[in-house]
């Protein structure tokens, strides 16, 4: 390992575990729901669609997840609702004139 | 005016996907306004690449069918808020991508007053390629320095002058550009890989750009961010070369040789790492 490997190596290390958070999060989201759930993707598609409506929900810090608890299915949404506005497409209202 | 641009290849995993986030992003730091459409239907990929994945609800072929519009599909980039991406749907449904439909989103971005449109092809040359090449004004046709990938590249090009709008309206053809990518000049050297002399002389279409192979490909798409917005490494080098050489600037191919060993490396015998590339 030379030097500039060590010098990288805690941002390597870094981006891995980022790509893992950020794949974890995303595959919870799209997995398909088990059997008897199918209707669990489309669930999850229409709360994002209902949140991102509004501009103080930053969809980055919405999660959405199934976990199994004893006998049941629990969904989990989790959003944070930030003060400040940050606006999903604002600068679309001008690109689309 | 509008330009239409597609990132293809024929041959799948050459780097389409990177490239096309890669000149998205270029062009918008270039301050132009941007969308970056991802064509994959069935492999949505490009919002990872660019790290928007969280932020999906619509896609393209939502926006197709009428389920929702363009202004609720597309996301802007939280760097820079003249850069879009229209992501991919997930449905099996090949067919989903109509060619009205495609024809429709392409004309209300063109409308919207969009510089470039990029589309991320899929890979094969079937329908969902086909698409993505259909209203492209010009194309880049990414290749790896490796017999199936030219091989490939050369059916690529076949079909952007056959099967395209501009060849149906007899219309001036599709300007195509050659991007070499995940080259590495060592191996070239060892004469282990093909150079881009050899794939030049291949295909006969103008280089625009070498993309050197780079464990900074990787992190970026670990990561989210495009290469382009850490200027560090050399393939983010190469790429801004390539968005500068697009625009028309004229640039200096750059990372052609092997990287001469410098006194640290040969100290610590390192592996020719990323470091040097830009030193040497
Ligand atoms: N210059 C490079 N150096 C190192 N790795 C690279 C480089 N370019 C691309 N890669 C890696 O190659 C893989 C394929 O890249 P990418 O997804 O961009 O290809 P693609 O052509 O879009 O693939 P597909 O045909 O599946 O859509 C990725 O893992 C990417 O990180
Ligand atoms: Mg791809």
């Amino acid at each position: 390992m030379g030097l500039f490997d060590l010098f990288f190596w805690k941002k390597r290390q870094a981006t891995a575990s980022l790509a893992k958070d950020r794949l974890s999060i995303i595959v919870a989201r799209e997995r398909r729901g088990s059997a008897g759930l199918d209707y669990l993707p489309q669930l999850k598609q229409e709360l994002l669609a209902v949140l991102a409506k509004y501009e103080r929900i930053d969809l980055d810090q919405v999660n959405v997840s199934v976990e199994r608890e004893g006998d049941c299915d629990v969904l989990e949404l989790n959003v944070v609702l930030s003060d400040s506005a940050s606006p999903r497409n604002g600068a679309l209202a001008s690109a689309f004139g | 005016m509008s330009k239409v641009v597609v990132v293809t290849s024929g041959k799948g995993g050459v780097g389409k996907t990177t490239t096309s986030a890669n000149l998205a992003a270029g062009l918008a730091l270039h301050g132009f306004r941007v969308v970056a459409i991802d064509f994959d239907v069935g492999l949505r990929n490009l919002d990872l690449v660019m790290g928007c994945e969280r932020r999906v609800v619509y896609d393209f072929v939502n926006v197709i069918r009428g389920e929702a519009s363009l202004r609720q599909a597309v996301i802007r980039d939280k760097r820079l808020d003249n850069l879009y991406i229209l992501p991919a749907s997930q449905t099996r449904d090949k067919e989903a991508l109509t060619q009205d439909g495609v024809a429709k989103v392409i004309e209300e971005f063109k409308a919207a007053g969009f510089d470039y449109i990029i589309c991320d092809s899929p890979a094969g040359i079937e329908w969902g390629a086909q698409m993505a090449m259909f209203f492209a004004d010009e194309a880049i046709v990414v290749t790896n320095p490796e017999v199936s990938s030219v091989r490939d590249s050369d059916r690529i090009i076949g079909l952007l002058d056959a099967k395209t709008h501009r060849a149906a309206q007899g219309l001036e053809p599709i300007k195509t550009h050659l991007l070499l990518t995940r080259y590495s000049p060592e191996r070239v050297a060892k004469g282990e890989m093909l150079s881009y002399n050899d794939v030049v002389e291949l295909l006969r279409i103008p280089l625009i750009g070498v993309i050197p192979e780079s464990p900074a490909v990787l992190q970026a798409s670990n990561a989210g961010a495009p290469v382009v917005f850490d200027p560090s490494s050399a393939a983010a080098q190469a790429y801004l070369d390539l968005v500068r050489r697009f625009v028309g600037e004229e640039v200096p191919f750059r990372f052609l040789e092997p990287v001469k060993r410098g006194f640290f490396t040969r100290i610590f015998g390192g592996g020719g790492g990323e470091s040097f590339a830009y030193a040497g």
